[in-house]
């Protein structure tokens, strides 16, 4: 099972297969950004905020 | 027999450019390591465990880990792309622009100023509207399209009161009335890969701010001024941004060294996270 828990609204979001430690992800009920720490086992946290100094 | 490359890929977040890139280097059987940004550090003393990249790919978000990062490899010896120097012209938009210049490559017409005050008397001088723009920076966030005095006064006392030192580096450029879209080029390793218009209603057209993308024939004119633009910042895996000045025709607007291609990649069918990888195994094949 690769079901993680929303930190911000606890919805039970299911990562894709294929899905990769370091990708941020949308919580489909609450829209905040998670970033999914780990694969097995499956863990989010809320994405850091975005820095001045972002970017391409 | 040839001992086989490593390769690094240096990054903050895996975004679907990074996706691909990883795919691109399993494809190929490629043994490379993932960097994670936040996780890394260097010691100075033991530049070791770093001597096993053959060539190390930067894609952090941050500009500043990035730099940093390309400093301390290219210190070490180590092969990168792009290039600690590269990075300094093309993460800094005023550097950019001396570049250019130097090369005598067309941009827009820029003015810098240290102090509110003797940017306001630039802008005058120069009449409006104008841009401000911080040095540093992208996703044409904190973009300002200076249309009076009012105006600039504002913002110029924002600046200076609310941002950080940077911000008190007035960058200042013309407007530019483009025909509601620019160039987006993919330049690798001197080749033009491919170019794609954004378009937007808005007057910035970045495709991180909503603009959309429509695939861009590559004319003579785009290929030379994409080649001379990028030669003049070091050159490597970079993205032009071209604009259509009414007057001077394309000019060169920015250059990026990480670029995003999420949207580029499909519009145009070129693997260009394959092409990426194809130039950083050359780079690290130069130096093994």
């Amino acid at each position: 099972m690769n079901a993680v828990s929303c930190p911000e609204c606890e919805a039970q979001i299911e990562l894709d297969a294929g899905t990769d430690a370091g990708e941020i992800i949308v919580c489909p009920d609450c829209g905040v950004d998670l970033e999914v720490t780990s694969i097995d086992p499956a863990a989010v946290q809320l994405a850091p905020m975005e820095q001045e100094d972002w970017g391409e | 027999m040839q001992r086989r490359l490593k390769l690094g890929v240096l990054f903050s977040r895996v975004r679907v450019e990074e996706k691909w890139i990883f795919a691109a280097m399993e494809k190929r059987g490629i043994d490379y390591e993932r960097l994670d940004d936040r996780v890394i550090s260097f010691d100075l003393e033991n530049p070791e465990p770093w001597l096993a990249f053959d060539a190390v790919l930067e894609r952090s978000i941050s500009y500043t880990s990035g730099l940093y990062a390309l400093r301390l490899l290219n210190a070490f010896g180590v092969p990168t792309v792009n290039t600690a120097a590269v990075a300094e012209v093309c993460g800094d938009k005023l550097t950019t622009s001396a570049m250019l210049a130097k090369a005598g490559v067309p941009q827009p017409r820029n003015m810098l100023a240290f102090t509110p005050e003797a940017a306001l008397e630039a802008i005058e001088a120069f009449g409006y509207p104008v841009v401000l723009k911080p040095v540093v920076g992208s996703w044409g966030r904190l973009l300002a399209k200076i249309n009076d005095r009012d105006a600039a006064e504002a913002v110029l006392e924002h600046k200076a009161t609310l941002g950080s030192v940077q911000h008190s580096v007035f960058y200042i450029q013309e407007f530019i009335e483009k025909p509601g879209r620019d160039i987006r080029v993919i330049v690798i390793g001197g080749r033009v890969l491919t170019a794609m218009y954004r378009k937007s209603e808005h007057w910035i057209t970045n495709t991180a701010r909503g603009g959309e993308g429509e695939l861009c024939p590559i004319t003579p004119d785009i290929e030379e001024l994409c080649l001379k633009a990028t030669a003049a910042v070091g050159g490597g895996v970079l993205a032009v941004d071209l604009v259509e000045h009414p007057e001077k025709g394309l000019i060169v607007n920015e250059i990026n060294h990480t670029m995003e291609f999420h949207t580029m990649q499909p519009l145009s069918g070129i693997d260009i996270a394959g092409e990426i990888v194809e130039y950083v195994v050359s780079v690290a094949k130069e130096k093994v």
